[in-house]
Parts: C-alpha cells; sequence; structure tokens
C-alpha cells in the first residue's frame, strides 16, 4: 500500500503532524500558560507572542492533541454509527431501508456545522464530548450512505443466501460475512471523514465554541489571534498551517485507498 | 476523486420511475408529487429536529442570561414566559411551527425586534455571495474538467490532479486566512480583509471586499467539483458511441463538444447541486472570517448570544435551501434524462 506515491506523501504529511502533536509539549520552551512577553509581539520564542503574550510555538506544540484527539474520536463515533445504520438499511431492505434512508436525508439537509451549532447555542460551556459526539453524529449519515451502496452489492451474493442457508444467525453475517468486504471501501471512507473531522474541530474553536477558553488548541489560536493577522501573522498562521497540513495528508491518504479499493486491490 | 465519492454520487441520482405507469405525463407527474411530497416530510423532520436540538445539551434561559441567571430571578421569568417555557415542548414545538408556517419567524431573544426584519438584508446578501461563487463556479469547473479530460494523463492533467486533490480537503477556514495573510496583510497589501460596509450599503458596491470571500469559496468548491466532473467525462470519452465518433473521423473537439459533454449533463448537475447546497452552509464559515453581513455570520453571533429564534430561523433557512437546490436538481436530471423523462425506464 505504501507504494503508491498519494498513500506514501500522505502518510508522512500527517505522520509529522501527529508525532508533533504528540510529543510537541516536551519540546516546548515555554509553558501552555505561562506570559513571556507583550501581547502581538516577537518576545519569547521564534514564533512572538499571542493576545496574551504567551508564547505562540509552545502554544502551537500544546494544541495539538486535543484538536486530533476530538477529531479521531467524532471519525469513529461516525463511522461506526453510519456502518450499523447503512450495512442495516442493506441487509434488511424493505420498510426499514426505506424509514433509515429518509431519516439519513433529513439529516444530510443540515451542514455538518449547522447541527453543531443549533445545539451549542444553548449550552453555556461546551465540553469535549459535546464536540466528539456533534461531530460524530454529523458524519454518520454521510457514512451511512457509502456504506449501504456497498453493501448493497454483496447482500445478494452466494455467500450470503449460502450463510442463510446453514442457518447463521443475521448479525453474525452482518458482520463476518458483509464486513470484511467493507473494509477497503470504508477505510478510504474514514480518511475522507477524518479529513473534514479536523475541519470542523477546528472551525468549531475557530468560532470560538471550544470547551476550555485557557487551554493552548489549534482552533481556538486562529480566533484569538486573528484580529492581529496584520501586526503578528503567526499566532494565526502556525496553527492554520498545521490544520492545513494535516487535511491534506488524510485526503491523499483517503483518494489512494479509494482508488486501490475501485481497482480491487 | 475517489471511488468511495464516485459510488456515494451514484447514490445521489434520483430515483427514477421504475415502472411504465401509464402514459408518460402520468409517471412524470407521479414522480413530480412524490418527489414534493418527501421534500416536504423532510422538512417537517428538519423543523423538529431544529426545535428539539436547541434543548437537547443545554437550558435556553441559563444560555441566554449567562452569570446573571443567579442574581436575577425575575429576568428569568420574564424570558421564561417569552418563550413559553412553562408548557411542555411538543406544545412549544406546535406554536413555533404554526408561526412559521404563517410566515412569523418569532421575536429575537438579544433584543426583542422580529426576526425577519433582522436577518431580511443579510438573507439577500448571502444569497449574493452563493449567486456570486455558482456563477464563477460551474465554468470554471467544467472547463477545468475538460482540459484535464482533454489531454489526460499529461503534464497539465497531472498537475492539475495534484492541485486539486491538494486543495479539495482543505477547510475553508483555512484557505480563507492563507489568502487573508497573502494578499491583504503580511505579504501583500492589495484586497480589504473584511467586508467593511457603509450603513445601509450593500456588499455589491464595495466589489473589492467581495474577491477575497468569494475566492475562499470557490477554493473549497471547485476541486472537487472539477475532479468529479473529469472523472465523469473521462468514462463517457471511454464510451462506445464517442468511440464510434472517432472512428468516422470527428474532430476531437467536436467529440468533446457534441458527444461527450450532453452526456455529462446529469451527473454536472447533480454534483453542481451537492456543491451549491454546500455553499450555503460553507458560508457560515467564510462569512464569519471576512465579517460578511450574511446569514452565516448572523448565525455564528445569535449561537453565542443564545438567541433561539434567530438560530432556529436561520437554520430552518438553511436546511430548506438544501432541500429546495436538491429538488431542483432531481427534477432537471429527470428533464435532462429522455429515457426518465418519458417514463420509458425499464
Amino acid at each position: 500500500m505504501l507504494r503508491d506515491p498519494r498513500i506514501l506523501t500522505g502518510s508522512i504529511i500527517a505522520l509529522v503532524v501527529v508525532v508533533l502533536a504528540i510529543l510537541g509539549p516536551l519540546f516546548a520552551p515555554y509553558g501552555e500558560n505561562e506570559i513571556v512577553g507583550k501581547p502581538f509581539t516577537m518576545e519569547g520564542g521564534p514564533l512572538g507572542t499571542d493576545y496574551l503574550g504567551q508564547d505562540v510555538l509552545s502554544r502551537v506544540l500544546y494544541g495539538g492533541q486535543s484538536v486530533l484527539m476530538i477529531a479521531v474520536l467524532a471519525t469513529v463515533l461516525g463511522v461506526a454509527l453510519g456502518l450499523v445504520v447503512g450495512v442495516t438499511a442493506a441487509y434488511v431492505g424493505g420498510w426499514l431501508d426505506e424509514l433509515l434512508m429518509r431519516g439519513n436525508d433529513v439529516l444530510l439537509a443540515f451542514p455538518q456545522i449547522l447541527i453543531a451549532l443549533v445545539v451549542l447555542s444553548a449550552v453555556e460551556q461546551p465540553t469535549w464530548w459535546m464536540i466528539v459526539l456533534l461531530v460524530g453524529i454529523a458524519h454518520a449519515p454521510r457514512v451511512a450512505r457509502v456504506a449501504r451502496g456497498v453493501a448493497l452489492s454483496y447482500v445478494n451474493n452466494d455467500f450470503v443466501t449460502a450463510a442463510e442457508a446453514i442457518g447463521e444467525p443475521r448479525w453474525r453475517i452482518a458482520m463476518f460475512e458483509l464486513g470484511p468486504n467493507l473494509v477497503v471501501p470504508l477505510l478510504a471512507e474514514t480518511g475522507l471523514r477524518l479529513t473534514y473531522s479536523i475541519g470542523t474541530v477546528a472551525a468549531i474553536g475557530f468560532l470560538g465554541f471550544a470547551s476550555n477558553p485557557n487551554a493552548a488548541d489549534w482552533g481556538q489560536m486562529t480566533n484569538e489571534n486573528r484580529l492581529a493577522l496584520l501586526v503578528q501573522p503567526w499566532g494565526v498562521l502556525a496553527p492554520v498551517i498545521l490544520i492545513g497540513l494535516f487535511t491534506i495528508g488524510t485526503n491523499l491518504i483517503a483518494d489512494g485507498i479509494g482508488q486501490r479499493a475501485a481497482k480491487g486491490a | 476523486m475517489s471511488a468511495v465519492e464516485q459510488e456515494a454520487l451514484v447514490e445521489e441520482l434520483p430515483e427514477l420511475p421504475t415502472r411504465r405507469v401509464g402514459s408518460p405525463a402520468r409517471a412524470w407527474t407521479q414522480w413530480l408529487l412524490r418527489r414534493l411530497g418527501l421534500a416536504i416530510l423532510t422538512l417537517l423532520a428538519v423543523s423538529i429536529i431544529v426545535f428539539f436540538a436547541t434543548n437537547a445539551l443545554g437550558d435556553p434561559v441559563r444560555a441566554i442570561l449567562g452569570k446573571d441567571y443567579d442574581v436575577s430571578p425575575d429576568r428569568v421569568a420574564a424570558l421564561e414566559q417569552l418563550l413559553h417555557l412553562d408548557l411542555p415542548t411538543w406544545q412549544r414545538y406546535l406554536m413555533w411551527l404554526g408561526d412559521l408556517l404563517r410566515g412569523d419567524l418569532g421575536v429575537s431573544a438579544a433584543n426583542g425586534l422580529p426576526v425577519a426584519e433582522l436577518i431580511g438584508d443579510r438573507v439577500i446578501n448571502s444569497a449574493f455571495l452563493v449567486l456570486v461563487t455558482a456563477v464563477i463556479m460551474i465554468p470554471t469547473s467544467i472547463g477545468l474538467a475538460m482540459l484535464a479530460a482533454r489531454w489526460r494523463g499529461g503534464a497539465l492533467d497531472n498537475s492539475l490532479q495534484f492541485v486539486t486533490l491538494a486543495l479539495a480537503g482543505l477547510p475553508e477556514f483555512v484557505t480563507g486566512i492563507l489568502l487573508v495573510a497573502l494578499f491583504s496583510t503580511s505579504v501583500f497589501h492589495w484586497l480589504p480583509a473584511v467586508t467593511v460596509m457603509p450603513v445601509g450599503g450593500a456588499p455589491w458596491d464595495r466589489p473589492a471586499s467581495m474577491i477575497l470571500p468569494v475566492a475562499t469559496l470557490l477554493i473549497a468548491v471547485v476541486p472537487y467539483l472539477a475532479r468529479i466532473l473529469r472523472s465523469t467525462m473521462i468514462e463517457a470519452m471511454d464510451s462506445d458511441y464517442v468511440e464510434l465518433a472517432r472512428l468516422k473521423g470527428v474532430p476531437e473537439g467536436l467529440v468533446l463538444r457534441r458527444h461527450v459533454l450532453p452526456n455529462t449533463v446529469v451527473p454536472t448537475i447533480q454534483v453542481t447541486a451537492l456543491q451549491l447546497a454546500w455553499l450555503v452552509g460553507g458560508v457560515v464559515l467564510v462569512e464569519y472570517l471576512f465579517n460578511y453581513p450574511g446569514i452565516g455570520a448572523t448565525l455564528v453571533d445569535s449561537v453565542r448570544n443564545s438567541d433561539f429564534p434567530m438560530v432556529q430561523a436561520l437554520a430552518m433557512i438553511i436546511a430548506a435551501v438544501y432541500i429546495v437546490v436538491n429538488l431542483i436538481a432531481d427534477v432537471l436530471s429527470i428533464l435532462f434524462t429522455p429515457r426518465a423523462r418519458t417514463g420509458m425506464v425499464k
């Protein structure tokens, strides 16, 4: 798989960002909330200071874990939910299929960030699991659609009929007969969802709805330091570039896997 | 485009009438009525979600008042009265829905003004932003896709494929911030970074301030659209009828225009509709970033102020536009598919 130039390049880019986020705090020259100079100047580390005079480089090194963690959890939740709904719809068929897919259409009418915004309007201070839940649920209908499409092409195959004939329980058929066939196409979908997760989670921070207002967080940093883009751009640019790099990486991986899946490799 | 996206795309195509029911006109009318009914049902379900989602994880009054919640019980009581919190949720939903159907969007919880009055101009501003983007997006994407498909595997195609793939995954606020840094603050100082409007002015009075928001939206939608259109075109170019046209000596340019392009109309409509629908949500971040006076920026402010009537109205508008865009795309797809239009499928 790593011979595919897209998957290789994407993996390297994504991995660099992940390693930076995980090991970052160990190398941060200053503390997460340590004031090192006047706000929006080039004091402190090489990237200067942010809106409170905290060190931008240190905040960048601290701020990746929360974004990546929430995005990964949201992706896992969304793919799992979507998989269950999609495979159930495809395998059971009939009125349940119709019902699930119509319900799916309703959720699809909400742009991804809208669900999060509507729910967050009633919440004073969102917690991290709320963001996981909201971003994950927004993914689910999109994954369900793909999962159903892929599963539909297998449900009438002989191996499914054979398993039914020997009396295997339905949930076992869904998991062990259909499941393995969905792995590669859904891996590509998962990559794509991870790309959008990062975007949405960071966007929630960018709009100012992050879970912890004092913590360093790439999304939130863009919001905090936005006004000073003219005088001290690094407070915004550094986290934005890292988010951008990560999404480019995961998107390359998703596309590479998708093309391999199409070729049947 | 990945295979998964392609498969998702096939799913997007509208369900065509599968049986031949009487005359074509009757089949067509039946399909249209069913599709309209579904759209209305979807909208109804959307309204239920919008209403209950605002109550799902928090207490509205507490969110509106913030720190004042504990110190001013009279304001709590007043707000509870305004939002009818003494009634059961279902009853409140029905009241809200009834008002909505009569065209009454309610009163803002933040300043007591009618919601319709507050968002009227903003809806127009957002529609203008989306429209300008769409007008540029469609020909650009088709043009790029045709160029790439015409010289498939060439240097141009490969570089386009690479650039569009890299851009396709970038979140729109990342693109937006990078554009601002590049063109209006850090590197060059050519374009305004935010939309500054005189009171009572409209964004089209200041075309320069529209450039960056539109460019950001374009970078978010064009790469994806161009990639999908390219693979649709390539699929058509590999078909037997195109091969035949080439064999009988039709010049390649004419083959593209006369034989390939018409056969990509329906997928083009479908994907374009998807991207348009995406734009309606995408404007939220872009408007906030550029301080553009549209519904997106208003939505963010209303969410921050926990102004439920505003949030609900704006969410309904955005979802309704999505549903209408898809409905129109489905109708157009059927109109451009002769065998579906005449009810002759299978």
